[in-house]
């Protein structure tokens, strides 16, 4: 046997820059900021594979550029270069950043689900839990409102929110409520990948312990595969099977996430596992 | 029959802040045959730890190779092979058990070693099944099922551990200290599980303190400061 997979995700020197550059940009780095033109590059050359099943766990300080990866997949914004493709679209066969704005609201509504850091991106305050899990099941095409509200019913069940309260708006709820909803909405339908930027940054620790296991709960129910930014190494130990160090905007090291906690080989890995200890 | 060969295993950990280069094990040459057990001796600080996890890839090895015959892949460098594929190994073929906990917060006793097959794809009735089976296979007194480990005595940490990493069936087990700190009774049901694993044909290499112990377990006994069998 030969393991043979074909990646889930696979990104290829994505390239994230603010500002116009300059032929002496990579020489004259300080962190992600070019010193001579000011430009700031914010991802500078990103690769990554994300296998069938698997959490891929993405450490690094603030400013390291996890948000810029996140947001780049779920086409927020357009990235200055590089490719992006999905074993789900078209076989891996056509760079999702090359496709029309119709085409990329298809590969979001249909094949990835995104977990924002702030709540407020991912979901609209104002409208119901149950009304924001909708929008994003018409949004992949389904227009029976009778399913609709059953699967409203059945994620919000699965991440412990109670049907009693799923009429009401997300501004009412705390903020570890607020993340569940996120999830479900984006699990809305039946996604291949989920995004997720730090799910339980600012949660309290209780919370946070609920939402991690919902999460691993997740991944072993619908085999689904998560791209996990996290920059707290607790939860990427919990979580994550193999992880990725950024730092300032480029990958530092990668390895199974064990192995990058006892045995880092970067610097800056080692900083920051070791201050921990 | 081989299943494990080390050939010129070395690890030497390099500092980056201190400016210091660590040697821990070097020039270990190792042959682990199907169904044998392996015991490790050697002075603090001489390296065992660090063999166990290069083997388990959470140390990446400096020199050297670590061949496995692997029933998925064949024979595999373990020093080399692919992230996804030791991954899969770990799943499947090769446990770790260590005498210290890791497990989720809020996790119950049987919930972790249930997790361990979940995680896998197996479904919660089967897991549970299969997780209560384990548990009374290694005495673990019913009435810890179900709260949180993070209270449990050395002897039961242990025998959770091994639990956790024997619900996958591994053929190779690797134990780092699985006796420290037991008493003399605890160190007893140890013996006779490490003794009902052997029955089972599982490969082993364990470290150990007291020689005494390794009688009637271990069938070689590797010094690691000589990096030579004991006769
Ligand atoms: N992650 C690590 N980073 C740096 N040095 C390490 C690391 N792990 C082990 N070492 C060093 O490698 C050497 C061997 O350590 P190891 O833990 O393998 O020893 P051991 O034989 O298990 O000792 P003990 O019996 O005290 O547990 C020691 O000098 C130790 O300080
Ligand atoms: N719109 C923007 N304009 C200029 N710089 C930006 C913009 N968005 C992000 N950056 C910069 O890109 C870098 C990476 O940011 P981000 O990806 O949000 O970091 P992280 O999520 O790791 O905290 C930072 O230096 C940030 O200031
Ligand atoms: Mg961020
Ligand atoms: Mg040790
Ligand atoms: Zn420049």
């Amino acid at each position: 046997m030969s393991l043979n997979e074909t990646s889930v995700l696979s990104v290829k020197n994505l390239v994230v820059r603010y500002g116009s550059g300059c032929d002496a940009c990579q020489e004259s780095l300080e962190k992600n900021r070019c010193k001579l033109c000011g430009s700031v590059w914010a991802a500078n050359d990103i690769s990554l594979d994300v296998y069938p099943g698997e959490v891929l766990g993405i450490v690094g300080e603030s400013g390291s550029g996890k948000t810029t990866l996140m947001r780049s997949l779920y086409f927020d914004f357009q990235p200055t270069s590089g490719s992006a493709t999905l074993r789900d679209y078209k076989n891996s066969r056509k760079n999702i950043w090359d496709v029309s704005a119709a085409e990329q609201r298809l590969i979001k509504n249909t094949i990835m689900g995104m977990v924002y850091q702030s709540p407020a991106l991912g979901l609209r305050m104002d409208y119901s839990a149950a009304s924001n899990i909708a929008e994003k099941i018409i949004a992949a095409g389904s227009r029976n409102a009778g399913t609709m509200t059953k699967r409203a019913v059945e994620l919000l069940e699965a991440v412990e929110i109670m049907t009693s309260r799923m009429n009401e708006a997300p501004k009412n709820f705390s903020g570890g409520m607020q993340q569940r909803v996120q999830i479900s909405k984006a699990l809305a339908n039946n996604p291949a990948l989920l995004l997720l930027d730090e799910v339980t940054t600012g949660l309290d620790l209780s919370v946070q312990a609920k939402v991690l296991d919902l999460i691993r709960r997740i991944k072993a129910k619908y085999g689904i595969s998560i791209l996990l930014v996290s920059h707290d190494l607790a939860v990427i130990r919990m979580l994550a099977d193999r992880t990725i160090v950024m730092l300032d905007g480029k990958i530092a090291e990668s390895g199974l996430t064990d192995q990058i906690l006892e045995d880092p080989q970067h610097v800056y890995t080692q900083q920051l596992v070791h201050s921990l200890i | 029959m081989e299943i494990l060969k080390i050939n010129g295993l070395a690890k030497n950990f390099y500092l980056h802040n201190h400016g210091l280069e660590i040697k821990s094990c070097h020039n270990i040459n190792l042959i682990l045959n199907k169904g044998e057990f392996i015991g490790i001796v050697g002075p603090s600080g001489a390296g065992k730890s660090t063999v166990l996890k290069c083997i388990n890839r959470s140390y990446l090895s400096t020199h050297g190779d670590i061949f496995y015959d692997s029933e998925a892949f064949g024979w595999i460098n373990l020093a080399t092979a692919s992230e996804r594929e030791i991954l899969y190994l770990r799943n499947h073929e090769i446990g770790y058990v260590s005498q210290f906990l890791n497990v989720m917060p809020r996790t119950t006793a049987k919930e972790h070693v249930m997790n361990a097959i979940i995680d896998m794809g197996q479904n919660t009735e089967a897991a549970e099944l299969n997780a209560c089976e384990i548990l009374s296979y290694f005495r673990l007194p019913e009435n810890l099922w179900g709260i949180y480990p993070a209270t449990f005595s050395g002897g039961e940490r242990l025998r959770l551990n091994l639990a956790h990493a024997m619900i996958k069936n591994p053929r190779l087990l690797m134990l780092d200290e699985p006796t420290a700190s037991l008493d003399d009774k605890t160190k007893i049901l140890v013996k006779d599980m490490l003794i009902k694993l052997k029955d089972r044909n599982t490969s082993m290499i364990g470290i150990f303190h007291d020689i005494e112990f390794m009688e009637g377990v271990c069938d070689k006994v590797f010094n690691i400061s000589d990096g030579a069998f004991l006769s």
